[in-house]
């Protein structure tokens, strides 16, 4: 089987042991099966067990391993390892606070996503069977439902850094419009008025780098239009 | 040694779709209830999930649940307790209208009722014709529902231990369940969670076997955790091997994709399912059509330079269609098989999938085990749902789609039961004196320890045992070395060392405490299936064949009972299947065919 080195120069920090963090630099053989960069770091974690970093699924469903890869977030779990450029640089996903080497604390960003009232609301009693939506309805949840909450956009967006707890960011406005776009929805006033702020919408500047990283393909800044527009139509 | 101490009515353990089904149950009740969980809820595995759920809805042709249960019975090989699967059938539309009501985003037909496509083993009239009862959101099935069900208990206001690893259970001195230990990953902080009713929902333990669909962190925790405290393990010879993963990365191939018309091909492109299955075909039996394909490889008809695999060709769908109802599958084979399925077949094998056995349970959630001669005797204060338990509903063989309407069934009525029993407002019981010294030491032990191997080689070692023994088809010798070699792996594992001895997201500590679950639930798989002289379902042996006597080797005289393994003594035990449905008459033994 043939095998391969890869170069990797990683952020380093354990609060137990270093004084501050450093930049570390490694090497590993990996062999034909090894594809993406998630199985590289498996196969250097072997070698060095002390290396933390989270990872799950393995194949871009679950959003663990969201990590900032060359200058880029993205999942390591869909990067191939032949598309990138070495020593591979791996940083935590910037602008929140490292717990230790690639882990970061998501406190923040989970409670931007919890700030929007992310669930349905619907204050009819249900009735026996399913709810109808036609599928030209069910059509505008596409491109929303997706998310897999893996933090990649909101940690390449530059008014998230400066304003992280004022600012719900690209996850959180997406899964906003996702329930605002859904016809089941009835809360569409009350989640409009929980955004009309001058931050927690508006601070998105359509600087679309949460489009440019985002490992589903989806559009967090068309989403952030369409809830101004619907903002701009309630007003007049 | 003292431990802190946080008191709960109810602890659930696990957060994919039967804890957080069972959770929804609980808070809504206005129980105090916390979920413990190694990663944040929407990236458990049932996330990945994505061909659909079943219910017969009958929203595009008729359908009832009736020829549901028979196809389940079927499809169990006659494993599968009739009471339970009689109740899961019956729930099953009432769990898929819940979810939708919680706003997931299903897929819908023209007069805006849920869309259904077919799937294996899912047939209508008694086993007539493959009928449309999978319940789905495009490809993305488990993702949609577990962030619903995540979102209804953001609604609910649940209380979620994000990044919390359970430990141990803790059972009093009358073997009542009081609690779990459990620590947190950020700080290795070790605390008790003291409560009045536990819920186990950790998933499945597919991680024993190196080639695999699931995630890293299906390690069988709550298999360990009640194998430990003395609770039995039913049926863990009954592994489902999914007829389609990426070959070489193992990444999960939805059944869906022959639902909408994906055929299965050899090397010479034939559809040789036909052969195996001329009724059902390509949408047979997961257990079948892993062993078509496995003996086309074997006969030397695989694909590819080495012969190794088999292609699933959709092709010949239109495009749209792909693009509308497969749009994952596409991304998960240009991404993991470098390949436009609209343009070239997938290459696929098949992988290690779901563990159909599981802690015992009755259909109710509650956990029962054989005492004083009853088989199913309950475990005060203790439920489960989901994999890691056995109703039994998929007996020797699990159909597609029932295991997500496994853990939103058994879920709720786990969080039910539970709810119910705490309604008495009886106090906690006390937790017992040594609960505190008995973890500590666990971890201390690990902490210290030198001179051990790594926990990447024990994995390894489990991983490579259970592929090479106890995979797609068994033989009786390789099972028996399998015994005595496994038994060696779970010495060396007993002596496990970890070199990271930081108390700060300590991820080696955690893989080698999963590793001390994993290997529970390694014996007992490969003891039961050893122990098993017949073939049936998902379990085929070399020297149970299909003959007059016995069709498909399977022997109903012998072995129309549940294995109960249990940790103390590799001992196993046998329970009788149920074979009386709750208001119906039995389904009664057929020899298998599809």
């Amino acid at each position: 089987m043939t095998t391969r080195t890869v170069q990797f120069r990683i952020y380093r920090y354990d609060p137990d042991r270093d004084e501050r963090p450093y930049m570390q630099d490694l090497s590993v053989e990996v062999d034909s099966h090894d594809r993406k960069l998630l199985d590289a770091l498996v196969k250097l974690k072997a070698k060095d067990e002390s290396i933390a970093f989270r990872r799950s699924c393995r194949e871009g469903v679950c959003g663990s391993d969201a990590l900032n890869v060359n200058g880029k977030n993205a999942l390591a779990c869909l990067l191939n390892i032949d598309d990138l450029k070495q020593p591979i640089v791996l940083k935590p996903l910037p602008g929140l606070p490292v717990i230790r080497d690639l882990i970061v604390d998501m406190t923040q960003f989970f409670k931007q996503y919890h700030s929007i009232k992310p669930y349905l609301i619907n204050n009819d009693p249900p009735p026996e069977r399913e709810r109808l939506q036609s599928p030209e309805e069910r059509e505008e949840l596409n491109g929303l439902y997706e998310c897999i909450l893996c933090a990649c956009c909101s940690t390449s967006c530059a008014s998230f850094w400066w304003n992280p707890d004022k600012f719900v960011g690209p996850a959180g406005l997406l899964a906003a419009y996702r329930f605002l776009a859904d016809t089941r929805d009835q809360a569409a006033n009350e989640r409009l008025d929980n955004l009309e702020d001058p931050y927690r919408l508006f601070r998105c500047h359509t600087i679309m780098n949460c489009v440019d990283v985002c490992p589903k393909g989806l559009n967090p800044t068309r989403a952030i239009g369409k809830i101004k527009d619907m903002m701009v139509r309630r007003a007049v | 040694m003292t431990i802190p101490v946080l008191k709960f009515d109810a602890v659930v353990v696990g957060a994919g779709g039967a804890g957080l089904r069972s959770a929804i149950q609980l808070s809504e009740a206005g129980l105090k209830t916390a979920v413990l969980s190694k990663v944040f809820p929407t990236r458990s595995h049932t996330v990945a999930a994505q061909g659909g759920v079943a219910a017969s809805l009958g929203n595009s042709e008729e359908d009832n649940w009736h020829w549901h249960m028979y196809d389940t019975v079927k499809g169990s090989d006659w494993l599968g307790d009739q009471d339970a699967i009689e109740f899961m059938c019956k729930k099953a539309v009432e769990a898929v209208v819940d979810l939708e009501h919680y706003g997931m985003p299903f897929d819908r037909v023209d007069n805006g009722r849920i869309y259904q496509r077919p799937f294996g083993g899912h047939m209508s009239n008694f086993g007539e014709k493959p009928v449309r009862r999978s319940c789905a959101a495009a490809d993305r099935t488990g993702h949609a529902m577990l962030h619903a069900m995540y979102q209804r208990n953001v609604k609910a206001n649940t209380q979620f231990f994000v990044e919390w690893m359970a430990l141990d259970l803790i059972r009093d001195g009358e073997g009542h369940v009081v609690g779990v230990s459990a620590m947190e990953m950020e700080t290795g902080r070790i605390v008790i969670f003291h409560s009045r009713a536990t819920i186990f929902a950790t998933g499945g333990a597919g991680r024993i076997f190196a080639s695999s669909t699931n995630a890293f962190m299906n390690t069988g925790d709550g298999l360990g955790m009640a194998a430990r405290a003395g609770i039995p393990l039913e049926d863990l010879e009954f592994w489902q091997f999914h007829p389609t993963g990426v070959a070489g990365a193992g990444v999960l191939i939805t059944e869906g994709v022959r639902g909408e018309g994906g055929i299965l091909r050899n090397a010479s492109k034939e559809r040789f399912m036909e052969r195996y299955a001329p009724n059902a075909k390509d949408l047979a039996s997961r257990d079948v059509v892993s062993r078509a394909m496995t003996t086309e490889i074997k006969e030397g008809r695989g694909c590819g330079p080495h012969k190794d695999h088999i292609l699933l060709d959709i092709t010949h769908l239109d495009p749209a269609t792909i693009l509308k109802r497969l749009p994952g599958i596409r991304e998960i084979s240009i991404q993991f098989a470098g390949v436009d399925p609209i343009e070239a077949p997938i290459p696929v094998v098949p992988t290690a999938h779901y563990q159909m056995g599981g802690i015992p349970t009755h259909y109710d959630g509650r956990v029962v085990v054989p005492r004083e001669g009853d088989p199913r005797s309950v475990v005060p204060g203790f439920y489960a749902a989901g994999e890691c338990a056995c109703a039994s509903v998929h007996g020797a063989n699990r159909l597609g789609t029932n295991s997500l309407l496994d853990l939103l069934v058994f879920g709720k009525s786990a969080g039910d039961s539970a709810a119910e029993d705490l309604k008495s407002g009886k106090a906690h019981r006390d937790l017992p004196k040594d609960a505190a010294d008995r973890i500590r030491a666990r971890v201390d032990a690990l902490d210290k320890r030198t001179g051990g191997i790594p926990v990447f080689e024990a994995r390894k070692a489990i991983a490579n045992t259970m592929q090479h023994h106890a995979g797609v088809f068994r033989f009786s010798d390789l099972l028996k070395k399998g015994v005595t070699k496994i038994l060696e792996v779970e010495k060396a594992i007993q002596n496990l060392e970890i070199k990271d001895k930081s108390q700060a997201w300590n991820t080696a500590r955690i893989e080698a405490l999963e590793t001390e679950n994993l290997i529970e639930v390694a014996k007992a798989t490969m003891v039961s299936a050893e122990a098993r002289k017949e073939s049936r379902g998902a379990h085929v042996r070399d020297d149970a064949p299909d003959t007059p006597e016995f069709p498909n080797g399977r022997n109903d005289k012998e072995w129309l009972k549940h294995t109960l393994w249990f940790r103390d003594g590799n001992r196993i035990e046998y329970k009788p299947v149920s074979m009386t449905p709750l208001t119906v008459d039995t389904i009664a033994l057929k020899t298998r065919s599809y």
